[in-house]
């Protein structure tokens, strides 16, 4: 990889995202209030990268009822696994390349 | 993120919160004492009622067979059972609101699925075995699926509950393999080894 920084992902460089789709990749689902527990962020922070990511098909959306009241959850698409996956490759190629 | 010292904090504090968000973080460490004492108590009771003046380390050559007797330890089963639950769920609620978060979330969810799987499965084998009169069974077959339940569930929980899982299903093993001690190892496995890890983990996690 001559200029790593190329392989970071657009999308992932924003933290909350990037911390979004990270806890996606290590849960089978996760719903939206858990996520905003978790995050520690607004509910409108929270909904708007949640938006970006479904339009970039990283994540789907699953819809569900738990007693009777729907409950959203999210899950990682494909896509979304292997942008992460480069955007870790690319962010320890950046830190192996500085400490050389 | 313009340096490398960035990505690296980046990359670690992603890896810490990937980890933390299968935890069910809530679970009070003290719970974990209080169900061992309340084990313990129950055991207490069972053997001033049915072995007693026989030392505890006597080793028994008969099961409790007659019905009564059986009834009744069953409802002092049950009753520790009932307090462990209510007082665990009491605590943990406690827990949950002074950090802020609800009780019943994805975590939590999934640590009641992963829990229930193993330990209706041992219920309904239990209540099956007692009911043909296989009594000297039960103790080795409560520790067991409990700790079978405790392994499955321990990725929702913190790491050290992994290890009461095995210590556990060790514990109901040996009861099997000494059925005259079944009393001991129950006491052992539901009392004390609630009581060190629950101390533990009160000490790690709960000041």
């Amino acid at each position: 990889m001559k200029n790593p920084f190329e392989h970071l992902d657009k999308v992932l460089e924003h933290r909350t995202r990037l911390q979004i789709i990270s806890v996606l990749a290590a849960n089978d689902a996760y719903d939206f209030t858990t996520l905003k527990e978790l995050l520690d962020i607004t509910d409108g922070n929270l909904a708007t990268h949640l938006k970006h990511l479904e339009r970039e098909k990283y994540i789907a959306v699953v819809k569900s009822f738990i007693d009777r009241k729907p409950n959203t959850r999210y899950k990682i698409t494909e896509k979304g696994r292997t942008a992460l996956s480069r955007h870790f490759n690319a962010m320890a190629e950046l830190i192996r390349q500085q400490k050389r | 993120m313009s340096n490398n010292q960035d990505f690296e904090e980046e990359l670690a504090s992603i890896h810490q919160l990937m980890q933390r968000s299968a935890k069910f973080i809530s679970l009070s460490g003290m719970s974990g004492i209080l169900a061992g004492l309340y084990a313990l108590a129950g055991a207490a009771f069972a053997y001033f009622r049915f072995q007693y003046p026989e030392s505890i380390l006597e080793y028994r050559l008969y099961p409790v067979y007659d019905i009564n007797s059986l009834k009744e330890v069953m409802l002092i089963a049950l009753v520790v059972l009932i307090a462990s639950l209510a007082t665990g769920l009491w605590l943990t609620m406690g827990k949950a609101k002074r950090h802020g978060v609800s009780i019943w979330n994805e975590t939590s969810r999934r640590l009641i699925l992963n829990l229930s799987i193993p330990l209706v499965t041992g219920g309904i084998f239990i209540i099956i075995c007692a009911w043909q009169g296989q009594v000297e069974i039960v103790a080795a077959a409560c520790l067991i699926f409990y700790g079978l339940a405790l392994v499955n569930a321990s990725p929702n929980l913190y790491d050290e509950i992994r290890y009461l899982g095995y210590s556990e299903i060790a514990l109901g093993i040996l009861a099997q393999a000494f059925p005259g001690y079944s009393l001991l190892f129950w006491s052992l496995g539901f009392g004390v080894l609630h009581i060190v890890y629950g101390a533990a983990m009160f000490r790690k996690y709960d000041r």
